[in-house]
């Protein structure tokens, strides 16, 4: 396989336009980052993200360029760190460009602590927030709910979470869509769905989610740290989680229906995994109603667990629970109908961020409005051992690349390679030597994790800022994870 | 152990074999439910009847992996051993599967618990026979 690649830019990359391509690749990244994915295709490697970045490329109504972010890895049909963004009128929706993790994201909080104030009490945070936060395969939340209340969840969102009692108005404020989105249906969700995640709502999962303790190491832009209410050595908690099973069943569900509408629709697909639907059509307004419902269930799950963060504070620190406020909540794994311009033109498009944040810049009516005049902030989680970095989204980002930024480290191991390397258990105590304490579910699941199977979270942060896509507002250190 | 694990970065590939179709999707499950949990610390109690259709044999084998997680979530069981009784030809595009998985209740303190499959994906999907053994393989989203 060869796949050509040219620089365009200090910091674009792109795969010329060819075949039967109907846009160009674009992607984000350093020389460093770059050389990485090359050397993927020349090792011959099937699995690889320039491919995928590719193949989303041919993509009925892609508008612009089939594009990725600086910590693009291969992932399953839409590589993780890309966006598609298709024409709502000609254009299609896919269930790979979503994930079967459907909205999964970072919630961030910010306490009014430092980190001097936790000193020495650290233990005793980590143990009460195992306690308190549900993590780790076959968990059930601590909202109780009966299976036809969940249809209230899909469609309320986080707002059902504060109805009853799980946080307050404030909280929706800062979050992406006010924590619900519009257009869910309960109906397009399976009844296996709802089965499989009504006890699930305020529950960690496994893998790459986490609860984390950190303190915020450096500010790089005080103007916009005043703005979000962020301030040197101040204690944030950030949640990174999604939609539980109940999402998950909806891509597999919908995996199917969208399989035979690509052949009746007669939709050219290069790679299996990137079925689709016409955005307009039957199958395809059925999955958008569905994906709406599992951002619902997504908004809903991180407010009951950050308001749980709220009480774990509360009995270990005694930390007056109103003083814990949400600074934002932001999706990675959506697909969303936006305005946006093109060729000069404001069109509606779905956009697919399959493990990529939206980053929408100043004055875009999305944004809350204490935040309007800076642009919303960007929530970039890195490694339990590294650093986490707080964004604002830029007019140039709206331009170039549809109002979006990365959304993490992204991986360079395979779990499989990681597990080899790395266990759990020495992880554990190398980190507790730098002062960080992991507390976690699963010791395999801590090794997968392990910081040095990712990229340089700076490295990939870096480009988005040199770029102009997004810049950077604050970074901040782990203290504490919670791993499910 | 006729499965293994291929590399990928955010995911689990998975690549069984088995003399049989039916039996190389009973190494299917096993491997899935091997990156769940320590399958050799579950117990048979009691099995889960499947049956599934799909339209070809590797999108049936993604479904067979998928209906698994379905049903060990919402019975909240973990699975250890595989039958497929049948995979059948139904008409002219469509295959049926019927078969059981057999394990126990979930319990973290005593299975090991490792990573939570989220879905079996039509992503890196195939499906051979070469040298008297049926080939099957996909990514799974962890």
């Amino acid at each position: 396989m060869t796949i050509e690649l040219k620089q365009v830019s200090e910091y674009i990359w792109e795969i010329p336009k060819s075949g039967e391509m109907l846009v160009p690749g674009r992607i984000y990244a350093d020389a460093g980052l770059i050389k990485h994915l090359v050397d993927d295709v020349n090792k011959g490697k099937e699995w690889n993200a320039l491919a995928q970045i590719r193949n989303v490329a041919c993509l009925p109504g892609i508008q612009k360029a089939s594009l990725a972010m600086a910590d693009v890895h291969p992932g399953y049909g839409f590589a993780i760190g890309a966006i598609g963004a298709f024409d709502a009128e000609t254009g299609v929706i896919s269930v790979a460009g979503v994930g079967f993790d459907c909205n999964c994201g970072v919630r961030t909080l910010k306490t009014q602590l430092t980190r001097d104030d936790i000193k020495g009490k650290e233990q005793e945070l980590a143990n009460e927030l195992y306690r308190v936060i549900p993590a780790g395969i076959g968990s059930e939340g601590k909202i109780k709910l009966s299976l036809s209340q969940i249809d209230e969840v899909l469609v309320k969102g986080a707002r059902y979470a504060v109805e009853h009692g799980f946080g307050w108005q404030e909280d929706l404020t800062f979050m992406e869509e006010e924590g619900c989105v519009k257009g869910a249906d309960p109906q397009t969700v399976s009844h296996e769905a709802k089965e499989r995640g009504f006890q699930q709502v305020g529950t960690l999962g496994s893998g790459n989610h986490y609860l984390e303790v950190q303190y915020v190491s450096e500010i790089f832009d005080e103007k916009a740290a005043q703005v979000y209410g962020i301030f040197p050595g101040q204690v944030l908690v950030s949640i990174h989680c999604g939609s539980r099973a109940l999402g998950h069943q909806i891509g597999t569900d919908y995996l199917k229906t969208l399989e035979s509408a690509s052949r009746k629709y007669n939709i050219p697909i290069r790679e299996r995994e990137l079925v689709c639907a016409p955005f307009k059509s039957e199958e395809g307004q059925r999955y958008f109603k569905a994906i709406n419902c599992g951002i619902n269930a997504a908004f809903a799950n991180r407010q009951v667990l950050g308001h749980l963060t709220r009480k774990a504070f509360a009995s270990a620190l005694g930390t007056g629970e109103k003083t814990i406020r949400t600074l934002y909540d932001i999706g990675h794994n959506t697909a969303k109908l936006e305005k946006h311009k093109v060729d000069g033109k404001e069109k509606d498009l779905i956009v697919h961020r399959k493990g990529a944040t939206r980053a929408f810049g100043p004055g875009r009516p999305e944004v809350p409005a204490a935040y309007r005049g800076i642009g919303q902030p960007v929530l970039v989680g890195g490694t339990m051992g590294t650093a986490s970095y707080i964004l604002h989204g830029t007019e140039k980002g709206m331009e170039e690349v549809f109002g979006t930024a990365v959304h993490g480290a992204g991986r360079i191991s395979s779990r499989e390679a990681a597990k080899k390397r790395w266990r759990g258990k020495d992880i554990i105590a190398e980190l507790k030597k730098d002062g960080i304490i992991i507390a976690g579910h699963s010791l395999s699941a801590v090794a997968e994790e392990a910081p040095g199977a990712y990229k340089d979270v700076t490295q990939v942060v870096d480009v988005v800022h040199n770029a102009g896509i997004a810049k950077k507002v604050a970074m901040s250190k782990p203290l504490i994870s919670i791993k499910g | 152990m006729p499965y293994q694990f291929l590399d990928h970065e955010a995911d689990i590939g998975i690549r069984v074999w088995d003399k049989t179709l039916e039996k190389a999707f009973a190494q299917g499950g096993k491997a899935l439910f091997d990156i769940m949990v320590d399958i050799k610390k579950v117990k048979k109690v009691s099995s889960v009847d499947i049956s599934c259709e799909a339209r070809d044999i590797p999108a049936l084998f993604v479904e067979w992996l998928n209906h698994l997680i379905t049903q060990a979530s919402i019975k909240k069981m973990v699975f250890r051993d595989f039958k497929v009784t049948s995979i059948e030809p139904f008409g002219y595009d469509l295959y049926k599967l019927k078969g059981t998985a057999s394990g126990e209740k979930l319990s973290p303190k005593k299975h090991t618990l490792k990573v939570e499959p989220k879905a079996a994906t039509y992503f890196g999907l195939k499906y051979e026979f070469k040298d008297g053994n049926h080939y099957l393989q996909c990514v799974i989203d962890v």
